[in-house]
């Protein structure tokens, strides 16, 4: 389904991603651990398309399509989703219709028949009991004023929503208390499928504790040093990234 | 003398073929009113950028372009349906009465009395009853010393506009619709002085809506002066709805004074016009008034917006809001400067004023300076500007759920205007601006992305 290779990319002129490789099949959850400036965020932003990276060398193939070549929203309507780190507040518009708008054009990208509002809406109420949203915030103005674990939580509810098949979970556990993290965690799980892929970008073991991933990665200074099965992470948990830094510096 | 002094001998040498048709019909106070305001003017000319004032707008444009009243009679010929092109639906019920080039057109106003509530043409008030008006028309204006030159312009060609009363304790249910319009597309510039006079009687309450509006591509210049007073205890609520030809001129000055326990809200949308100028002089003359001014204006090519507001807190326990907004695109120029005086002895004075200002091009520009004068102790005054670009976050958030760039863009521009528009108190009116607003912005002619603008 996604298919990186040597995936160089720079921002200002900074070099942060070093040469990426990565393969993820449908139906698999491949955790990306690494830490702070590694790149893991980069990493997430390439695949979903913000501007401001220069791709210097390498490929992204999508479905067999070239991803890099797509603006964003086509990306979007071609099934990629971005939880974002940092969910971004927009007074004005609001959370529900811009989402119907979103699905809609999806959907319709896809050929499928547009949503009516009351199928919309009965669509809203099933999803949000997935993340356990109050369906007040959900009418609200884009993330304005939610708490950081109602933003995470909203990112889910609209992957919910939006149904992806390529999924990116940038840092979704960071801020987040271990109850909301469980009810995250489980939202997650309840959409894993085996036509979905997921990728977990994280900086700790903990939500792997509660998402159990497929293939866990370690990205450090830009290159995938290592990658292994979840036993991979709780090592990483217990002896810190130092010990891998010595091939990273290669 | 600056060639933009020299022609205020013109308007000098048409005044005097003006007053002396009208003199033998006329009272003294208004010839003299006259008189002394084309004084005023010749002395101090146009204004230049020199002034404090006008450093922001230069007028030379409007100055070195030779125009012309338009005749007795010559909008005649004006008719509904030229109205509904100028893109003034009449969704909203309500009593209107519309002029054409300055002057009543009767056949296009609806204005039955209503309940005491008396709409009235001014150039009728003034042949049959000047002296209903002759202590109010020009009293809010501050004083010879303080009026502006354009004021004075208007003073001295005052002809026809509209007069509002409004009788202690009535309540008026349905919005006053004041309608200017400027109706020649070719030939010589035309130029109307429109003149609206609002009184507001004791804890009486009206919505009215000034429009101001014409033919699309025409040159034309709009010096409109509109004068509102709130008697103890009176609620208004005014709009003004500035949409008037890209190519024209429009200078407009709203002087309000709000007696005791008053409530005045404006709101102001300027959305049109090539060189605009809008001015707000509000004063409370007595205790616990409270004011909200709101504005947004809306400019792109190669259009100039210029927003002087004063808020006068000259007494105590009075409450001002003032939110304003700008979106510039294009070459086009914004600017907002908004003073807020509080007086010595105006304690308890509540004040806050915002401006927010969004550039959608790297040529848009927009001068921002609010001013605070504070000579009270014991009062609450804050004030904030900012002026920025459309967040590259917010719009890498929304494309990233699958909207493309230009209705993101769209949806962003809605969402920052909503704030304002959103406030809009009569529903027609709210809907007819949400719509002027979107066919200005491309990639929201989608309904689902219309929906998601609160």
């Amino acid at each position: 389904m996604l298919e990186i290779k040597g995936l160089h990319a720079s921002v200002k002129g900074q070099q942060i991603l070093k040469g990426v490789d990565l393969s993820v099949k449908p139906g698999e959850v491949h955790a990306i651990m690494g830490p702070n400036g590694s790149g893991k965020s980069t990493l997430a932003h390439v695949i979903a398309g913000r501007p401001g990276y220069d791709i210097t060398a390498g490929s992204v193939l999508y479905k067999g399509q070239d991803l890099l070549a797509m603006t964003p929203e086509l990306r979007a309507r071609e099934g990629v989703f971005l939880a974002f780190q940092y969910p971004v507040e927009i007074p004005g518009v609001s959370n529900v219709y811009f989402l119907k708008a979103a699905l809609n054009a999806i959907r319709k990208h896809r050929g499928q028949s547009e949503l009516d509002a009351m199928d919309f809406l009965a669509l809203v109420k099933e999803k949000a009991k997935l993340v356990d949203i109050d369906e007040s915030l959900v009418k609200r103005p884009v993330n304005e004023g939610f708490s950081g674990g109602e933003k995470k939580r909203n990112e889910i509810f609209q992957m919910a929503i939006l149904d992806p098949q390529l999924a990116v979970l940038d840092e979704t556990d960071s801020g987040l208390d271990i109850d909301a993290l469980r009810v995250v965690a489980a939202g997650v799980n309840q959409l894993r499928s085996p036509e979905r892929a997921m990728v977990l970008v994280t900086h700790y073991q903990r939500l792997l504790d509660y998402i159990v991933p497929d293939v866990v990665h370690v990205l450090l200074d830009g290159r995938i040093v290592k990658s292994g099965d979840k036993e991979l992470a709780r090592e990483l948990e217990a002896r810190g990234y130092e010990w891998l830094e010595a091939p990273a510096a290669r | 003398m600056t060639p933009v002094a020299e022609k205020t001998e013109l308007y000098r040498g048409e005044f005097e073929a003006f007053s002396a048709s009208r003199r033998a019909s006329e009272p003294a106070w208004l010839r003299r009113s006259r008189e002394e305001a084309i004084a005023r003017f010749q002395e101090r000319g146009f204004p230049t950028t020199a002034e404090e004032d006008w450093r922001f707008t230069n007028v030379a444009p409007l100055a070195r372009t030779a125009f012309r009243r338009s005749g007795p009679g010559e909008a005649a010929g004006v008719r509904a349906a030229d109205v509904a092109a100028l893109g003034f639906d009449h969704a909203f019920d309500g009593h209107e009465i519309v002029f054409v080039d300055g002057r009543l057109a009767p056949a296009l106003s609806s204005i039955g009395p209503a309940g005491g509530l008396q709409i009235c043409s001014l150039a009728d008030v003034l042949s049959r009853e000047p002296e209903r008006i002759a202590g109010d028309l020009g009293r809010l204006l501050g004083g010879a010393k303080h009026s502006p030159s354009f004021a004075d312009l208007n003073a001295a060609f005052l002809e026809d506009g509209a007069c509002v009363f409004i009788p202690a304790g009535l309540v008026v249910e349905q919005p006053i619709h004041l309608v200017y319009l400027s109706s020649r597309a070719a030939g010589t510039p035309t130029l109307s002085h429109p003149r609206t006079l609002v009184l507001a009687g004791r804890n009486s309450q009206a919505r009215v809506v000034e429009s101001y509006g014409g033919v699309p591509g025409a040159v034309y210049f709009t010096n409109a002066v509109t004068e509102i007073a709130l008697e103890a205890g009176a609620v208004v609520d005014h709009y003004k709805i500035q949409r008037e030809s890209e190519a024209a001129f429009h200078v407009g000055l709203m002087a309000v004074v709000q007696g005791r326990a008053s409530r005045f809200t404006s709101h102001s949308f300027s959305l049109g016009g090539g060189l605009v100028r809008n001015d707000v002089r509000q004063l409370f003359a007595a205790e616990g008034g409270e004011c909200v001014l709101d504005g947004l204006f809306v400019a792109s090519g190669a259009q100039h917006t210029d927003t002087h507001t004063v808020i006068d807190h000259a007494h105590p326990h009075c409450t001002s809001r003032e939110l304003y907004k700008g979106i510039l695109d294009g070459k086009a120029r914004g600017v907002f400067v908004g003073r807020i005086l509080v007086r010595a002895g105006a304690s308890k004075t509540d004040a806050h004023q915002t401006n927010k200002n969004l550039l959608l091009s790297r040529e848009a520009l927009v001068d921002s300076v609010p001013q605070l004068e504070i000579l009270a102790s014991d009062v609450k005054c804050k004030h904030g500007s900012t002026t920025g670009q459309l967040d590259p976050a917010a719009l890498f958030y929304l494309r990233s759920r699958g909207i493309t760039e230009a209705a993101a863009r769209s949806l962003l521009v809605c969402a920052f205007a909503g704030e304002v528009v959103g406030r809009v108190g009569v529903p027609a009116l709210r809907r007819g601006l949400e719509r002027n607003l979107r066919e200005r912005l491309p990639g929201i002619r989608d309904r689902e992305i219309q929906e998601a603008v609160l």
